[in-house]
């Protein structure tokens, strides 16, 4: 797992992703790896799977925490551009209990992947463009919380 | 947004004792602590803590050269950090048994959200303990805060004697304030 995860780091552009704080960690506790151009065929209704790594150590709220006072992981993208974006669906949430936790928390870690599905929007301009996005997380370790920061995902499309 | 950086948590590791370093890392149990070297620094190795002025819910300036002659811990934080909330019963428990021997707790809190977080949880929680809201501008004072919870323990002196980044024991604080109100 390791390995797979060392691997996915060293392989991903990364995408360096504005983040809407002032953070500048040298190394981000999550990583989205750069989207591949998706080809979008006519009438077609695309999917796209936005794949994301969170350090070894880290983990972050999942998108349905199980407490109330947790920031939940949000996946937006933008209503303008050539796709619409649909239903995002996050990957199943881990519960894992930590040291200051009472119960288990409801969290993402390691390498995942949250899968939208678009659809096309009415008379899209064809060939390039883009549908920008915002993946906004909160992440913590056993012991401390980094605050919760937005990554800006562009996701180039060709419109057939 | 008023946000943490850390950018700057080189500085912040140099003020940290006894820390290990301000890498973040796998976590260890906070009782590991409980073994862990006394984190109060000698007197002469000691930094002034930076002078800073924030408002309470109640809009009051707080100042924190207004707790000179007092040890303080001043105790980053927001309402969204699981650890920071572990610590919250410790700091009222603090705060009420030393409270009388020149002592107090003061909160800054770093949520984004501002007074509209923060009074309810102060409220549902019942802090005994004053309760400012932070500013990038402070955060950067401060070396750039790592993580939350961090925690600066100051002597009589308004210098910082110790730093703990991220969740420690109860008995560490403890030890810190009873060191340093003696």
């Amino acid at each position: 797992m390791q390995t797979t995860l060392s691997n996915f780091f060293n392989s991903a552009a990364a995408l360096v992703l504005l983040s809407a704080g002032a953070f500048g960690q040298s190394a981000p506790v999550l990583t989205v790896h750069e989207p591949a151009k998706l080809v979008v065929k006519r009438t077609e209704n695309p999917v796209f799977a936005l794949k994301v790594a969170i350090a070894q150590g880290y983990h972050a709220n999942s998108n349905t925490p199980s407490e109330e006072y947790l920031i939940p992981m949000k996946l937006t993208w933008d209503a303008t551009g050539p796709l619409t974006a649909g239903e995002v669906v996050f990957p199943k949430a881990k519960m894992e209990k930590f040291s200051f936790s009472d119960k288990p928390l409801s969290i993402f870690d390691g390498e995942f992947e949250i899968v939208t599905k678009f659809k096309r929007a009415a008379n899209p301009q064809l060939g390039p463009g883009f549908v920008a996005g915002k993946l906004r997380y909160q992440a913590c370790n056993d012991k401390m919380c980094l605050p919760p920061k937005t990554v800006e995902v562009k996701l180039p499309v060709l419109m057939q | 947004m008023r946000s943490l950086s850390i950018r700057l948590g080189g500085v912040l590791c140099a003020l940290a004792l006894g820390l290990g370093g301000c890498a973040p890392k796998a976590a260890s149990a906070p009782q590991e602590q409980d073994q862990a070297a006394p984190s109060v620094k000698e007197k002469g190795k000691r930094n002034q803590a930076a002078e800073f002025e924030l408002k309470d819910a109640s809009g009051k300036v707080v100042k924190l050269s207004d707790y000179r002659g007092k040890v303080v811990l001043l105790n980053f934080w927001a309402t969204w950090c699981g650890p920071c909330k572990i610590e919250i019963p410790w700091f009222k428990d603090f705060q009420k048994t030393y409270k009388d021997r020149g002592f107090t707790v003061l909160g800054v809190s770093m949520d984004e959200d501002g007074w509209e977080a923060v009074k309810p949880y102060i409220a549902e929680k019942e802090l005994n303990y004053p309760v400012v809201l932070g500013t990038e501008e402070v955060d950067q004072k401060y070396g750039g805060i790592e993580g939350l919870p961090t925690t600066f323990i100051l002597d009589r002196d308004g210098k910082i004697a110790a730093v703990h980044v991220g969740l420690v024991s109860k008995k560490q604080y403890a030890d810190d304030i009873e060191q340093l109100l003696q």
